[in-house]
């Protein structure tokens, strides 16, 4: 099974390594969301969704079925 | 006199762009909105040294020049035309110290328009605390601008910021990043093709769809010697363009900016654990609502019974001192009652705004649409539907026009509908005197004021019913839209006084200017009609009462008398006569039946109604609320306002869709008659059936 954001755990950290490029809203890049990026899940609201992240630096909150569409690599 | 500069300020929202905007202007601001459409326009003059002035717009927050929103669109739109009045001189980018990497995306884009862009770094207080360090020098170099270390917080950097304006030609217009590198072909025909246009604007165009005047996508495409691409072609292009930005940034950043991150422990992660928590975040949140309910209920009754008695007494006091006739009747008995049906109403919204303001800039709203999102999705709606549902607590409008943010159409529409059930603060002083007259000034518990909870009651119901509505329209509409939410978590901030101050005195100014005028309007249309009737019975009121009551009457009670036997034969006694029937079952009196009706217009008109219709006739100074406590119900006895009509009276208000310029509002974001119709018919429905049912139970 391929990782992607919404699989990683509380205060865990991940890269960027690829995403769903028709899918993925192009405002999510332009808020930092770009392949090589650190991402770090920070807080989950219940039920795991949706996700608090913060990634390179910058905090935002997106829904799991746009988690979904991520891939990364953990890190720790 | 040499002319005004004219700036735009441009920024992502979080960065602090309405503070600096503020210290730029001071008070010396006005806001309006763009022609035609409802975004707020900002503007104001800055006051330079050696007695120059510049204009300073105050453009919508955006993330880049890629609209996903009508407030995004301004922003294009007046960058991408010359002859725009307002086109800038100068566009001045507003970054926050803490996400200059997102900030400059914006940054780059606006730059390679050929526009002189200034770059403000605001913030620059917290540079310390977070460990951070920047070479400016080299990062104006790199970057081809000025910048200005501004904090809108201690307010330094602003001066510097005036002096970079004053000075705006030295700036270079070149840009920073070459857009034309993530597909060099294409651009090379795009160059070809349209050989006096910039390129970048172009690319804009192609991408956009929004309109630039005469240049819009279909020209571009309908030019036979060119082809554009395909949307999904164009869509990984502009994921390709933000990316070599990003990579332009990131080399920028390496350079000039230092992180110590063992420094950088903050406070937001600490509040963070709490606030956003999976328990005590929702407990939290409830706490502050429950909180800005009781606030306003006991904070504010001070100023409102001063107000209400003030007013009686001026009505009183012109009676006396002005030359007894029409024109005084007018003014005693018209005028000054209505315009104590508008003034009264201050203290609530300032409140109000007080609380949503203070929540918007400490960053906490963000919180709130992050817990909600999972929550409001199951009823069809957005977390960030929270916002316009708080936000319609204060007023549907601003509330409607918040939903803008809401990515997908469905969410917004079903939001757009259900916005009208949130309890508006026009609806308060309903709820106020009519809990005031029917539920007992009691404390339950030892704490909690049975009136508090019972207006903390009806805020529950009003979002209920939207959040009930809202599940239901998701069901019937058969919209497929695509869904995608994302959100920034700004960081805590302290809220800057003068910020909120502003805001405040804006909303409340607007207010009062703006429902003012109908409801001052509808209040001397109403003392006309009550003072003129039809019928020979209006002018023989004293030969009717003498020949009812004989001559034993004293004074004071033929005056009484007099007046009621008058009103009920005026113009406006014989339509709420006629509309009697229908508002009987519900446990009204004609006079009732025309405060609603009047309404219709607005809902703060009920008051102000009741106000000149007990008012007219009456000589003794009393508040509005002694004479409705006073009146007697014709049919069944006992006190019009009891229990039973009271709650009837209350439920009718928490439901019925009574406010013209809501509608008008909807219609203008809908961009359809369909949607504010069915409001209107629907919501009166289920009024009209809630009030009928609890009265019949109740009585």
């Amino acid at each position: 099974m391929k990782l992607t954001v919404a699989s990683l755990k509380k205060g865990q950290r991940g890269i960027i390594k690829q995403f769903a490029h028709d899918q993925i809203p192009l405002k999510l890049l332009e808020m930092g969301c770009l392949p090589g990026n650190e991402v770090e899940l920070v807080q989950t609201a219940p039920f795991k969704d949706p996700l608090y992240l913060n990634v390179n630096g910058s905090h935002l909150a997106i829904r799991k079925e746009t988690a979904l569409l991520i891939e990364i690599e953990v890190i720790e | 006199m040499p002319k005004q500069i004219n700036v735009a300020l441009i920024g992502n929202p979080n960065t602090g762009k309405t503070s600096v905007f503020n210290h730029l202007t001071g008070l010396n601001q006005q806001v309006g909105n763009y022609p035609g459409i409802t975004v707020e326009k900002k503007e104001g003059i800055c006051k330079l040294p050696r007695g120059l002035k510049a204009h300073i717009l105050d453009l919508p927050g955006t993330y880049s020049l890629n609209a996903s929103s009508l407030d995004e669109n301004i922003v294009i739109e007046l960058l991408l035309n010359k002859n725009d009045k307002d086109y800038p001189d100068v566009a001045v980018v507003v970054s926050d110290v803490e996400n200059l990497k997102r900030n400059l995306l914006l940054f780059t884009q606006i730059k390679d328009l050929g526009i002189p862009t200034i770059l403000v770094i605001n913030m620059a207080d917290r540079m310390e605390r977070k460990g951070i360090s920047l070479d400016v020098e080299l990062m104006e170099k790199r970057l081809k601008t000025k910048i200005a270390l501004v904090s809108a917080r201690k307010k330094t950097g602003i001066e510097e910021l005036k002096e970079l304006i004053i000075n705006y030609r030295q700036i270079s217009s070149e840009p920073c990043v070459n857009a034309s590198t993530i597909a060099p072909d294409y651009f090379d025909r795009l160059r070809k093709a349209f050989p006096n246009q910039s390129l970048y604007k172009l690319w804009l165009v192609i991408t956009q769809d929004v309109n630039f005047g005469n240049l819009n996508r279909k020209t571009l495409e309908q030019t036979s010697d060119f082809q554009t691409k395909e949307k999904s072609e164009l869509k990984r292009l502009q994921q390709k363009e933000t990316i070599v930005r990003y990579q332009f940034i990131n080399g920028v950043l390496k350079e000039t900016f230092k992180k110590d991150i063992t420094t950088a422990k903050d406070l937001r992660s600490r509040l963070d654990r709490v606030l956003t928590h999976q328990v005590w975040g929702y407990f939290i949140f409830f706490g502050i609502l429950l909180l800005i309910f009781q606030a306003i209920y006991d904070w504010s009754s001070y100023p409102m019974d001063l107000i209400d008695t003030t007013f009686a007494f001026l009505g009183e006091w012109t009676k006396e001192v002005l030359p007894a006739g029409v024109f005084t009747n007018l003014i005693s008995e018209g005028i000054i009652p209505g315009l104590g049906g508008i003034v009264i109403f201050i203290p609530q919204i300032a409140f109000l705004f007080l609380f949503i303001s203070l929540l918007e800039e400490s960053g906490y709203m963000s919180r709130v649409v992050f817990l909600m999102d999972r929550v409001m999705r199951r009823f069809g709606l957005s977390g960030k539907s929270v916002v316009p549902l708080v936000s319609g607590t204060a007023c549907a409008i601003p509330a409607v026009m918040a939903t803008r943010n809401i990515e997908d159409w469905k969410e917004r529409l079903i939001t757009i509908l259900v916005v009208p059930f949130t309890t508006c603060s026009a609806r308060l002083p309903v709820y106020l005197i009519i809990i005031a007259l029917v539920i007992p000034n009691e404390r339950v518990l030892g704490i909690f004021n049975l009136q508090g909870l019972t207006l903390m009651l009806l805020y529950l119901l009003g979002f209920g019913m939207s959040v009930f509505s809202a599940w239901v329209l998701d069901k019937i509409l058969k919209i497929k839209s695509k869904t995608y939410f994302v959100i920034e978590m700004p960081d805590y901030k302290l809220p800057l006084f003068k910020n909120v101050a502003i805001n405040v005195v804006e909303k409340t100014k607007s207010f009062v200017f703006g429902a003012g005028k109908i409801i001052l309007a509808i209040s001397i249309i109403l003392w006309v009609l009550a003072s003129y009737g039809p019928g020979d019975d209006f002018d023989n009121a004293e030969a009717i009462v003498t020949e009812q009551y004989g001559k034993n009457l004293s004074q004071e009670d033929f005056e009484k008398h007099v007046g009621s036997v008058k009103l009920e034969n005026s113009y406006i006694g014989m339509m709420g006569k006629g509309i009697e029937p229908v508002v009987r079952p519900l446990g009204y009196d004609w006079k009732i039946g025309i405060a609603i009706v009047s309404s219709f217009a607005a809902r703060e008109v009920f008051v102000g109604t009741l106000a000149t219709i007990y008012s007219v006739g009456s000589d003794e100074e009393k508040t509005i609320k002694d004479r409705m406590a006073a009146e007697t119900n014709p049919v069944l006895g006992g006190p019009l306002f009891n229990f039973a009509s009271g709650i009837s009276l209350l439920l009718f208000y928490a439901f019925a869709m009574q406010c013209m310029s809501t509608l008008a509002i909807v219609k203008r974001e809908t961009n359809s008659w369909k949607w504010p119709i069915l409001q209107l018919f629907v919501m009166s429905g289920i009024a009209y059936v809630a009030a009928l049912t609890a009265f019949q139970l109740l009585k």
